[in-house]
């Protein structure tokens, strides 16, 4: 495993932004004071005219995103996930998301994999919070490869966007070849016994589980969602049907996440078992991230120890 | 100014006053007293001032206008109507369920409308970024900000000014309409905004205090702002809760309630004679 190269989604997040502003004139970037962490610091080199800091005011930030907004740019507004959705989110909901505005608030350090920096930063409730805001569309990538076409996705889809992007570096999914599309969901690995759903940080965790089990003598799909809002029910549905029983894996409180969309969409059109792998609704702490991961259960073994728990219940 | 000119913003400001009451009345709710205090202030801005064109609402180079201080709806949608935006008729559906004009003004559905508002503190920073855009486009566009005095009590309203300040947004002026009253009561006694001038000044902006009912006073801070380079300007604007009707005048009561049948007929029967 050491030789395989890792990048977290804000560096893959910061070259995007770059790569983009040289193609599109019209992309203006917004920090508040956190440049250098969430990386737009690539974009504030590359175009200085274009990238404005805020300074440590989320609020403003997101209002002078949607005001830009209106004369003509596409705005990409970041910081923490935890001071965008979780301090900003009424201005989201009120400045942004309710008159449409074309503004993609780009959240980096989302998540426990936040690590050392403790609960205050460790934002495992932006998706429950903007699922709750009509119209929004979340994107959490996977990997440097996702978050690269997913910035460009987001600043060609007119309107709101929420982009959550990680702090730790994690190892490449996909290969060139991998196409991203808003909404839909991806079949990683084909399965029968069970349908693993993941999301983001959590999808190479989900990809290891199914191979473990797979030695075990469980079948396990491995489906990547990458679009929390709109949820892609078609593909869920035809798990639910396909597998009789789901496991959702994502680095957010098990409450209103990835967990609650695929539980809402299989309750009302296939039920079966739903089990949720996540934060389990209570605060992080401080530690590295990958012990961090592993005290909250957000790892490989886990996912196995639950689809365990599912294929009894499923019976 | 011109006592022609002066003749028809006072008159124009009277029908804006009249749609207010229309609109309140018809609707059994909104928000009256603030509505009424900023009237001179918009219909000297819509009527003298701002480029815009009813016929092409959205053109790219017009002057804009935040109603931070969203909830005196009815004053904006009425100075709209009386521009040639939409018919006067429609004030009286505000707020109804069918209608387009709702309690606090939505950019998609009202032609005009610069800018979503309601929450308080929130329109500004949105008139701040309208400002850079013109900045970054080096189009000469002007964006105006309307503030409630109690609105400033907002902690989002001050990261705006200093942004503005900082990124010398000479293209922003800001009104505070300062008519004293909010629900809970005085100003001063609820959390004192106060001095407000010297706030502004702090924070950078270029400072006019003036009559907000006084038409020369409105133009020579509004020029004044037009001239002064390198910063944003704030003109705070004493006003009277009510203005032009009055039983509402610096009432607190009517903040948020609507006339019934009997003060609707001596509410027009006042702006008549205006």
């Amino acid at each position: 495993m050491s030789d395989i190269v890792k990048t977290a989604t804000r560096e893959a997040y910061g070259k995007a932004l770059v790569e983009l502003g040289g193609i599109n004139k019209n992309v203006v970037v917004l920090d508040a004071d956190l440049a250098e962490a969430t990386k737009t610091i690539m974009f504030k080199k590359a175009f200085p005219d274009r990238f404005f800091d805020c300074g440590i005011a989320e609020c403003n930030l997101i209002g002078v995103a949607a005001g830009l907004s209106t004369t003509g740019f596409t705005v990409f507004a970041s910081s923490f996930a935890m001071f965008a959705a979780g301090r900003a989110f009424e201005q989201i909901r009120n400045t942004v998301a309710y008159p449409k505005l074309n503004v993609k608030i780009a959240a980096t350090h989302g998540g426990i994999s936040v690590g050392e920096d403790g609960a205050s930063h460790q934002c495992c409730e932006d998706f429950a919070l903007m699922r709750s805001i009509p119209g929004m569309v979340i994107i959490n990538p996977a990997d440097d490869i996702e978050s690269r076409q997913a910035v460009f996705a987001a600043a060609e889809y007119e309107g709101p966007v929420y982009l959550r992007f990680g702090r730790l570096p994690v190892p490449r999914i996909f290969d060139g070849s991998y196409k991203f599309e808003i909404g839909k969901g991806v079949t990683l690995k084909k399965g029968g016994d069970v349908t693993i759903i993941a999301t983001g940080l959590m999808v190479g965790a989900a990809l290891e589980a199914a191979e473990t089990l797979q030695n075990e003598g469980v079948s396990a799909a491995v489906i990547n969602m990458p679009t929390l809002k709109p949820i892609d029910r078609d593909t869920i549905v035809e798990a639910a049907k396909k597998t009789s029983l789901i496991i959702t894996v994502e680095e957010h409180n098990i409450i209103g996440g990835l967990g609650s969309a695929v539980a809402e969409v299989v309750c009302e059109s296939a039920p079966v078992p739903v089990l949720r792998v996540g934060v389990n609704d209570v605060f992080g702490k401080s530690g590295p991230a990958l012990e961090l991961l592993d005290i909250y259960g957000l790892n490989a073994a886990n996912i196995v120890e639950k689809v365990k728990e599912g294929i009894k219940i499923k019976g | 100014m011109d006592a022609d000119i002066k003749n028809k913003l006072s008159e124009k400001a009277a029908n804006v006053r009249k749609g207010i009451i229309e609109a309140t009345y018809s609707a059994k709710s909104g928000h009256p007293g603030g509505s009424l205090s900023c009237a001179d202030i918009l219909a000297y801005l819509y009527f003298k001032e701002m480029d815009i064109d009813p016929a092409d609402p959205s053109k790219p180079g017009r002057d804009r206008l935040v109603l931070s201080k969203g909830h005196a709806a009815p004053a904006l949608y009425s100075v709209l109507a009386e521009r040639g935006f939409f018919p006067a008729e429609d004030l009286k559906t505000l707020r109804k369920s069918t209608s387009y004009l709702q309690g606090h003004p939505n950019m998609n559905y009202v032609q005009g409308v610069d800018m979503s508002t309601g929450s308080l503190g929130q329109g500004i920073s949105a008139a701040v970024g309208m400002a850079l855009g013109g900045k970054i486009k080096n189009a000469p566009f002007r964006v105006y900000a309307i503030l409630g005095d109690g609105e400033i009590e907002e902690g989002q309203v001050w990261e705006a000014a200093m942004f503005a300040s900082a990124k010398k947004l000479d293209n922003l002026t800001v009104f505070v309409d300062n008519n004293n009253l909010q629900i809970d009561g005085a100003v001063d006694e609820v959390n004192s905004p106060y001095p407000i001038a010297e706030k502004w000044q702090a924070f950078g902006f270029n400072t006019l205090e003036i009559d907000g009912h006084d038409f020369d006073e409105i133009e020579n801070a509004v020029n004044a702002a037009k001239t002064h380079k390198n910063g944003p300007t704030a003109i705070i604007a004493k006003t009277v809760k009510g203005k032009g009707v009055s039983f509402m005048e610096n009432k607190v009561s009517w903040h948020g309630a609507a006339p019934n049948a009997e003060q609707y007929e001596q509410a027009m029967t006042e702006l008549m004679q205006k």
